[in-house]
């Protein structure tokens, strides 16, 4: 059960976790905890005894927070065009976007259980980002430019995390597990819109999403010298990730 | 099992490639370590039964043992290699022996993947260098690659495989940097099992279904070694083990 292994993990981090549990075994917490989680119930009590019991400058609780605040955006970025009459037309389109939209909605659940108390808040949104996509829940194409770029930017934005969940393996687990489903959602918002599902050279929109993708030096090694392929199969074999600064530049004027 | 001709995109390489990815491959060896590297050496050596060439193929029938798989980054690499290998043979065999029917698109994203898997392998041999496992012998006579459904069928079954090996091994990894790179690679591997999934079932929500995403959680799968080796080993000549990682 991921969600135990994420409690695992926090304590690790603080191995004191469970004695500041009042008046709580550990085998009843964990049992009501899944409990409620598997029911989909909020764990509200069991939240603030996280709240509590580990350090907020936690760097795994940072990591999970920074997850949240973008899965909150993605989340309720597909729920508003799911729900704006006459943006979305078409079977594929449905099957695309709600498929997403479940995902995203399952992971600000995830990640929210596991933060409990210490969840932040879900912020408010502004997707026109301050005017600059005025029509984007009337225009079915500026809606597909931004949803490739939350996407593009939510697998860049996992993959520049990995290396802060090193000393918490299983919560580093469930983030690359998340990872890889941004990564199919990515893939078929890009085909959707007529792109391959990879990310050839350092081509995109917004232009911050995209930068850096063009590299060919892996480890040390210049791929394209290593291997005589070409420069554009080269890029779209890897995909390179974004530091935290870089997708809150991103993210920032897409805050209300 | 038909004869799997050389790879034609595996040019032969000027100077200038050869140079840089010498020292390339010495910066990268600097993060593996010198020790670890040797150590993978030896142990690949003892383990395996036929005389083992140092940088040739295996020989079908041959046991290759990938060790433990958490225990050394170095093994953890030899696994991710030993896919890769895999899945560029078969895009190679596709791209070949194209299946009837294929039309210029699929060509065109068939041949994307297979430089994405070349790119992959060649990477992950360079890295390893002396302590790489061998070359594999691929055993794809259960695919008939005349066949649309069995060649895109397989393909999914590949990416899908491929990204819950990485998802599943990527806790073992103790070198930032390598986890980071295996980040590099396991998206595209994700948005491998996307396209072709779309290629497979269009217009669908196969792309990321609810037989490779759990719906309540919206994960995507993770599988240890033993469970991907145990998937993968009919697909290799070679007798492939390996353990899971002992890594607390």
């Amino acid at each position: 059960m991921n969600l135990q292994n994420i409690l695992n993990e926090i304590e690790k981090v603080d191995a004191d976790v469970y004695e500041r549990l009042d008046h709580v075994s550990r085998r009843h917490v964990f049992h009501n905890f899944l409990k409620k989680a598997l029911t989909g119930v909020a764990p509200v009590a069991f939240g603030a005894i996280l709240n509590k019991a580990y350090a907020q400058s936690s760097t795994v609780a940072d990591v999970l927070n920074f997850a949240l605040t973008l899965e909150y955006l993605e989340a309720e970025f597909y729920n508003k065009g799911l729900a704006s009459g006459g943006l979305i037309t078409g079977m594929e389109g449905w099957n695309t976007f709600q498929q997403i939209a479940k995902h995203e909605n399952a992971h600000v659940a995830l990640l929210k259980s596991a933060l409990g108390g210490a969840a932040i808040a879900k912020p408010n949104f502004d997707f026109t980002a301050k005017g600059a996509y005025p029509d984007v829940f009337s225009n079915y194409k500026t809606f597909m430019t931004l949803a490739q770029a939350f996407e593009d930017t939510g697998v860049r934005a996992y993959k520049g995390q990995a290396a802060n969940l090193i000393s918490a393996p299983d919560v580093l687990t469930v983030a690359l597990q998340i990872h890889s489903v941004e990564a199919m959602h990515a893939a078929k918002v890009r085909y959707l819109g007529g792109s391959r599902g990879w990310i050839m050279g350092a081509m995109g929109a917004p232009a911050a999403v995209y930068a850096g993708e063009d590299v060919r030096v892996q480890g040390g090694v210049d791929v394209v010298n290593l291997t005589g392929l070409g420069t554009d199969q080269v890029t779209g074999a890897f995909d390179e990730p974004l530091t935290k600064a870089q997708v809150l530049a991103i993210a920032t004027p897409f805050l209300a | 099992m038909e004869k799997l001709q050389n790879d034609p995109t595996a040019a032969p390489q000027g100077l200038t490639g050869k140079a840089s990815a010498a020292l390339g491959r010495r910066v990268f060896l600097r993060y593996l370590g010198a020790t670890a590297a040797a150590g993978v050496a030896l142990s690949a050596c003892k383990n395996e039964i036929a005389e083992p060439l140092a940088t040739g193929s295996a020989r079908a029938g041959d046991a290759i043992d990938l060790g433990d798989i958490g225990s050394k980054d170095v093994n953890v690499l030899n696994y991710a290699y030993a896919l890769e290998q895999l899945e560029a043979a078969f895009y190679t065999q596709v791209l070949l022996t194209p299946y009837a029917g294929i039309n210029g698109y699929e060509r065109a994203i068939l041949a994307d993947i297979r430089d994405h898997e070349i790119a992959h392998r060649e990477l992950f041999k360079a890295a390893l260098g002396s302590a790489a496992i061998p070359g594999l012998t691929p055993n794809f006579s259960s695919i008939n690659f005349s066949s649309r459904a069995s060649v895109l069928g397989t393909a999914r079954v590949f990416e899908a495989i491929g990204v819950s090996a990485y998802n599943g091994a990527g806790k073992y990894i103790t070198t930032p940097d390598y986890l980071v790179l295996a980040g590099k690679i396991v998206s595209v591997e994700a948005r491998h099992t996307a396209i072709i999934s779309e290629l497979v079932s269009p217009q669908t929500t196969s792309f990321s279904g609810d037989d490779i995403v759990a719906a309540a959680s919206g994960l995507g799968e993770a599988r240890t070694p033993e469970e991907v080796l145990t998937l993968v080993r009919p697909y290799v000549q070679e007798i492939l083990n390996g353990k899971n990682g002992r890594r607390a």
